[in-house]
């Protein structure tokens, strides 16, 4: 079989910016909450919330590492393997990655060696301030970031002179129709990875008896926040939906395998769409309800995919990639609401339950790459949206070469990736040391008046 | 401003690069040398580094990132001709930038797997960066001359980060280590030395084009300057190599100092063989640029931001000024 340049530079895309924002997803929301502990110390002095800072400053350095390291490798992959793209569209991405540049890696990268390191050389407020501006570096670099990509999703405020695209309004572009909702879903994205980072591998905390003085402090925080996000990220994405309808209509038929363009259209739970047969097998569907769900009306009618033909993207990969994504919304909704319940009522939390939410750790992580899935795949065949199509601007390297730096890239990320989850592993079975603890924070090593009296009957 | 924005575009791209070789240089530099310590000067050299690497590899970003917004039709023309060495260098900084946290934070049974790593990503990168100059001041042509003029900078630029990770270590560390940088810094400085000085005459040879720019009159006698100051420069490194006493009193800082300046005339000779090219021979600065709008909107940015960046820069810089100590990595 004959390997194509094209389809080997995009699985090596698809598998760099797969594991690429594994990391964001966790940094941009991890540093607000790290904010937040660090003003909460500020204001109460209780030494409970430096701890919580410290523990998971080192999670957030390792994590932004990883971040920093994929993501360089990312920047260099628009060139390396893509250069048509920055040819072509150069004059409107080149801008945006540029102020990404300017106002956010280097304010992140540049104040994190503060927040690391800097807790003896500056004041409290110093400090405060540096994790303040890693925050907003973060939350900027997502802005630019996702300005780019939304605008590649829906492109306005541009012209195109002998195939080459040239701004005409900047507002329209940065702001242009996806944006805001893609802004606001991957934010709190972010957050809900980090809070459920934070609540698992607390709980897995709990379970080995490596608990520290902030780890019920941890779970309370995370688990209120969980609770308050989810809904509220539903009522987004269900905006985010909508949005997509109009602009992308042939990436919600393949969200929801709709064949065929029609009116009270059936909402399909699962199945198995075959392009083939251009037919769902095994589909259990609900009658009317994705024409409900999409255009709020019970008759709306829906484009289907016999609108788009050739020109449409995947729709097994596309349909599966929506449900998980959906299916673990509604798993953390359940979760997080259980367990503020639970701490409601009887103030503290069921091994059961804990043995539940260790694993949902990682929820966050597999909502996020299916999301991103979802909306990545279901752009395909264009790179910019019914402009240009991505087979229109990859290099021509030889099959041979592209499968060795696949090959290593497989194999490296591979490496990272269990490199990383171990080192999470080992950092939350290490018990605090008394030591560190008494020295460093003040804190008695049986400290732990955070943690639930019934806990301890155990 | 058609005219003016590609020109001052160049200049913020050599500057980032220059402020790259010059920063993420001494890290690098630290990263080759980690096998030469002892366990504990290890963990010390590394703290030395540990708040700065992050901001210094960002440069790069920043001068690619440049190449990209200011000169698209070359961006793809150079990452794609570099595609092997680009990869090769980003698996280097990849492994490099992961071990600094994996090497505390993975238990202690791996700690020297990953102090071995740190240093294997070091030299990937250092090396294969110096390919890609290599490559680049060739017009990314191929060849068995061309290769080899590559592979001789792929060796003098790993020294010249060796010796700055030296006058670095230096300037942040005492007793033990600080004599060992002195060392490691006198061992490097000759190869480093035989490395420029073979790259400028061989950089003429394989291109035409430079050495028609460099020896005409009276052009050949205005640029005297940069080859003379580099000589002097380098005279003034080899006194004071010898000289630990003085190194100790506080003079560490001109080993630095001087490697700066030999970096720098070092770019503004390059700067002056290549221009108005962005691609040797192939395209100009002012075919490559971006639309004069998109560059306008850009320029703006970087006028307001990099003062910005450098002033915040040198504020962290003063922050851990100072030796370096056990930081608590942990």
């Amino acid at each position: 079989m004959e390997l194509d340049p094209f389809v080997l530079s995009r699985i090596q895309f698809a598998a760099n910016i797969s594991f690429h924002i594994l990391f964001p997803s966790i940094t941009i929301g991890l540093c607000w909450f790290l904010l937040f502990f660090r003003i909460q110390y500020l204001r109460s002095g209780d030494k409970s919330w430096e701890y919580a800072y410290f523990s998971w400053v080192k999670i957030f350095a390792l994590t932004f590492a990883l971040g920093v390291v994929s993501g360089i490798t990312m920047s260099f992959q628009f060139g390396t393997n893509w250069p048509g793209f920055m040819e072509r569209v150069g004059n409107i991405a080149g801008p945006l990655l540029g102020y990404e540049v300017l106002t956010a890696f280097f304010m992140e990268a540049s104040f994190l060696g503060i927040m690391l390191f800097g807790k003896d050389k500056v004041s409290d407020r110093v400090h405060m301030i540096a994790t303040f501006l890693v925050a907003i570096g973060t939350t900027f670099s997502a802005f630019w970031i996702l300005s780019l990509n939304s605008w590649m999703q829906t492109p306005v405020g541009y012209e195109i002179r002998d195939g080459v695209f040239f701004a005409t309004d900047w507002w329209a572009i940065v702001f242009n129709p996806s944006f805001p909702y893609r802004m606001t879903h991957m934010l709190i994205a972010s957050l809900l990875t980090s809070a459920f980072m934070i609540a698992g591998i607390s709980a897995w905390r709990v379970l080995k008896s490596s608990d520290g003085p902030s780890t019920w402090l941890l779970l309370r925080v995370s688990l209120i926040s969980a609770a308050l996000l989810t809904p509220l990220q539903i009522v987004v994405g269900d905006l985010h939906g909508l949005n997509t309808l109009e602009h992308q209509p042939a990436k919600i038929a393949a969200m929801e395998a709709i064949w065929e363009t029609e009116k009270g259209a059936p909402f399909t739970l699962i199945g198995l769409p075959n392009e083939e047969t251009r037919t769902t097998d095994y589909a259990i569907k609900i009658p009317k309800a994705a024409s409900l769900v999409l255009t709020h009306e019970i008759d709306g009618e829906l484009p289907g995919l016999d609108q788009f033909e050739g020109e449409h993207p995947p729709v097994a990969l596309v349909f599966w990639s929506f449900r998980v994504m959906v299916g673990m919304g509604c798993l953390m909704l359940l979760i997080s609401w259980i367990g503020c319940y639970q701490l409601w009522r009887r103030k503290t939390l069921g091994k059961t339950y804990l043995m539940a939410l260790a694993p949902m750790g990682f929820s966050g992580w597999i909502a996020v790459l299916a999301g991103w899935w979802v909306t990545e795949i279901g752009r395909q065949p264009w790179v910019v949206y019914g402009v240009l199509r991505a087979k229109d601007v990859v290099a021509n390297h030889p099959p041979a070469v592209l499968v060795g730096s696949l090959t290593g890239y497989l194999a490296l990320y591979g490496f990272l990736l269990v490199a990383y989850i171990g080192a999470l592993n080992y950092l939350s079975s290490k018990a605090p040391r008394s030591a560190v603890l008494v020295h460093e924070y003040g804190l008695n090593s049986s400290d732990t008046d955070s943690r639930p009296a019934t806990q301890e009957q155990k | 401003m058609e005219q003016f924005l590609p020109i001052a575009f160049m200049l913020v791209m050599g500057l980032a690069l220059l402020i790259y070789v010059l920063l993420d240089g001494y890290d690098l530099g630290v990263g080759a040398l980690l096998p030469l310590a002892t366990d504990d000067e290890k963990d010390l050299m590394i703290a030395s580094i540990g708040p700065f690497w992050d901001a210094n590899e960002t440069w790069i970003v920043l001068g690619v990132g440049v190449l990209l917004i200011a000169f698209p039709a070359a961006h793809g023309v150079i990452l794609t001709a570099l595609y092997i060495p680009i990869t090769i260098m980003l698996f280097g900084l990849i492994l490099r930038g992961v071990a600094f946290d994996f090497r505390v934070k993975a238990g202690d049974i791996h700690k020297a797997r990953w102090n071995r790593l740190f240093f294997l990503g070091s030299v990937i990168a250092s090396g294969s960066q110096g390919w890609m100059l290599g490559s680049y001041i060739t017009g990314l042509q191929s060849g068995l001359t061309n290769t080899l003029f590559s592979f001789l900078i792929a060796l003098t630029l790993p020294a010249l980060y060796v010796i700055l990770g030296a006058s670095w270590l230096m300037m942040k560390t005492e007793g033990a280590l600080f004599d060992k940088a002195i060392k490691w810094a006198q061992a490097a400085i000759i190869p480093m030395g035989v490395g420029l000085l073979l790259v400028s005459i061989a950089t003429p040879i394989v291109s035409q084009s430079i050495a028609d720019k460099w020896f005409v009159l009276p052009n050949a006698i205005g640029l005297m300057p940069i080859p003379l100051s580099c000589m002097v420069v380098y005279a003034g490194l080899l006194w004071i190599l010898r000289r630990p006493d003085l190194l100790a009193r506080g003079y560490a800082w001109t080993v630095f100092a001087g490697l700066v300046l030999i970096c720098l005339m070092a770019s503004l000779g390059l700067a002056y063989s290549l221009f108005p090219y962005i691609v040797i021979d192939q395209l100009t600065i002012w075919e490559a640029a971006a639309a004069t709008e998109s560059l306008q909107l850009i320029f703006y940015g970087v006028a307001i931001t990099l003062p910005a960046i450098i002033g915040y820069t040198i504020f962290i810089y003063k922050i851990f000024h100072g030796k370096a100590s056990e930081l608590s990595y942990e």
